[in-house]
């Protein structure tokens, strides 16, 4: 396995790495720059932490954000879950293909089309039975659930294809009931895709800013919303420094869904 | 069958004592998939303590049979009681019944330990009874050094072992292994055989295996069912099925056997004559077929049966049942030789002889011209 690579190799691959990473990098070394302008290196400071941390409206954003994300990753994962567990183990029901191109939909939908129709579909519904009232987190929150719950059910699906289903006949003939032998035997075994499923479908909700443009009220501004209008108004280094925490944020999520899933791979492969 | 003294006990056939109840019965069971009947009106008596087999190829429908006794499957029509339970409709949580699956389906995520405990933690049994009888059935299968290993840290023979364990735990009334030993290399085989036998005989559990091994069958089974079709063709001890086998199919599927289609000249009540056009001679048999003269039949005669001797030798002293030919092939086996000879009318006729003396050279050999006969006792006439 240990091969080494040529120098022309290395040099591409550095040059890739690079290009993926080195404005990041930037934007992370000018979070700590004590200079107004972002652009020109004066000396270290954290003085754009500390007057981040001061900025209320930024932190309230970030709050509504992490709310959002919270409660629609979990709605998410239930729902699909539930979803998964259809398509894989209830056979070839009438309608099963379109049933799952349904599901899948979110996942190819331009994000504007499907902000516009949600904010469509809320606004409407409030004139039929006057609910939601206003939008706000309730409905950043459905629309965020619509779209990771395409994601969470294909993760969830590609493990239940290759799940044993001798194990839960094994189960049930060893006196477990339906309901138990699905909570002791396949709860535990897709766990891992569950909890790469809520991670993602957590990140997606922290990074939109499309959908929940179209479908926060006044009150409710996500993070990335705050983030762009600041940028329109001249960037201030306090944004690296929120950027800084949000990509730490991220890459310590994606980090962990990346090794649940290598885990449990590797656990299948011996 | 020879006459029984009042005393005789039915511990080895349980299915000959006239006052034994059977235990598992299968009645008119029929099981449908799409239009195609995968049973087809079974019906099967099975006695407690019996390690009762099911053979048949691939498609035969006796992994269905199986479902249906373990209740992953509902029979279309049909009963099927355990004990003198009606079991029909029961769901597989609320039978006394335990599978030994081919794949042996262990919990990947629980050791060893948990895996055998899981069907008792099901029972709410306390937890000193449930680490008693994990610890005794483990000690019955030699794996309670592995209590705590995972499945994956385990080997193919070792991982059939506590599959057994886990399906014995429960005590079930009756247990059915779906193919239990076709992931184990040759060696590992014959010795988990005659275990499964020994533990079996020690727990006096019913079992009922799945196979389409027959060596496999004949050497652990009480009674083995050929299945074909969705049908049972034939019911018997092992033996019974080898030596008498009731049709050709049955007779062509256990085993080898060479087969001659014929006609019946005479039925005597000890004596069948056969004439076949395959054959220079008339074929006798040593008993009677019941079926008038002029009826068509087949023989039978297992390659072992066959008598093999070189023409050189002058021909041997017997009227009936015998062919002349030569040598196209030898199976060299190590133990047995099987000789493949082709007779004058293209026939191809197998002999088994053992090796009984150690020989550089074979006493007959490739091109030899050879007479082959066999006893009238050792014909079988087949008339479907």
């Amino acid at each position: 396995m240990h091969k080494k690579l040529s120098s022309f190799l290395l040099t591409w691959l550095l040059f890739g790495y690079a290009f993926l990473y080195v404005p990041i990098l930037i934007l992370i070394a000018f979070s700590f720059n004590k200079s107004r302008l972002v652009t020109i290196w004066d000396g270290f400071s954290l003085k754009w932490y500390r007057s981040l941390f001061d900025n209320d409206q930024l932190l309230k954003a970030a709050w509504v954000s992490l709310k959002v994300a919270t409660l629609s990753a979990t709605f998410a994962l239930i729902f699909g879950t539930l979803a998964a567990l259809v398509l894989v183990r209830f056979g070839r029901f009438k309608g099963r293909t379109f049933f799952s191109g349904l599901i899948t939909a979110p996942l190819v939908m331009p994000e504007v089309i499907t902000g516009l129709s949600l904010l469509i579909f809320f606004v409407s519904l409030k004139q039929m039975i006057g609910w939601p009232e206003a939008r706000g987190v309730v409905t950043i929150t459905i629309a965020h659930t619509t779209l990771a719950m395409a994601y969470v059910t294909s993760i969830v699906q590609a493990r239940l294809f290759g799940f044993d289903n001798t194990l839960i006949e094994a189960a049930l003939d060893l006196g477990a009931r339906p309901l138990k032998s699905f909570f002791v035997i396949t709860l535990p075994l897709i766990a891992p895709a569950l909890g790469a499923g809520w991670l993602l479908a957590f990140a997606l909700s922290l990074d939109d800013l499309v959908i929940a443009s179209f479908v926060s009220g006044p009150g409710s501004t996500t993070l990335p919303m705050v983030i762009f209008s600041s940028v329109k108004l001249g960037v201030t280094p306090q944004v690296n420094a929120l950027a800084t925490l949000i990509v730490i944020f991220v890459s310590i999520g994606v980090s962990l869904s990346g090794w649940l899933i290598f885990k449990k791979s590797k656990e299948k492969k011996d | 069958m020879a006459s029984k003294s009042p005393k005789r006990s039915y511990k080895f056939d349980p299915w000959l004592d006239p006052k034994n109840r059977p235990y598992i019965r299968i009645e008119n069971v029929s099981k449908e998939f799409d239009g195609t009947m995968a049973v087809n009106n079974l019906s099967l008596s099975i006695y407690q303590g019996e390690f009762f087999s099911i053979l048949g190829g691939s498609g035969c429908g006796k992994t269905t049979l199986l479902r249906m006794l373990a209740g992953f499957e509902t029979p279309t029509s049909g009963k099927i009681y355990i004990d003198d339970i009606d079991m029909t409709t029961t769901p597989p949580y609320e039978r006394p019944v335990n599978m030994m699956f081919q794949s042996y389906a262990l919990f990947p995520h629980m050791s060893v330990g948990q895996n055998v405990a899981f069907g008792l933690k099901q029972e709410k049994l306390p937890k000193a009874e449930i680490k008693e009888r994990v610890d005794g059935v483990l000690d019955l299968v030699q794996m309670s050094l592995f209590m705590n290993r995972m499945p994956h840290q385990l080997s193919g023979g070792q991982r059939q072992r506590v599959a057994l364990a886990r399906s014995l735990v429960k005590q079930p009334k009756l247990l059915l292994l779906d193919e239990p030993l076709a992931s184990l290399d040759k060696k590992l085989k014959e010795r988990t055989q005659l275990e499964l036998v020994t533990i079996q005989e020690r727990v006096g559990i019913t079992f009922i295996m799945v196979s389409h091994d027959q060596e496999e069958s004949m050497t652990m089974s009480t009674r083995i069912a050929v299945m074909n079709e969705g049908q049972i063709k034939q019911v018997g001890p092992p033996h019974e099925i080898y030596e008498f086998p009731n049709s050709r199919f049955v007779a062509d599927f256990i085993g080898s056997i060479n087969m001659f289609e014929g006609i019946i000249l005479e039925d005597a009540p000890d004596h069948v004559i056969i004439q076949s056009d395959s054959m220079p001679s008339e074929l006798c048999i040593s008993h009677s077929a019941t079926i008038p003269p002029g009826a068509s039949v087949t023989v039978g005669v297992r390659p072992e049966k066959v008598k093999i001797s070189k023409m050189s030798h002058g021909k041997p002293d017997v009227i009936y049942n015998y062919t002349s030919g030569v040598v196209d092939d030898i199976e060299y086996l190590g133990d047995v030789s099987i000789y493949h000879v082709l007779t004058e009318n293209g026939r191809r006729i197998l002999a088994t002889l053992p090796n009984l003396v150690r020989l550089t050279e074979q006493p007959v050999t490739w091109e030899d011209k050879v007479y082959l006969y066999w006893q009238p006792e050792n014909g079988i006439v087949l008339t479907v």
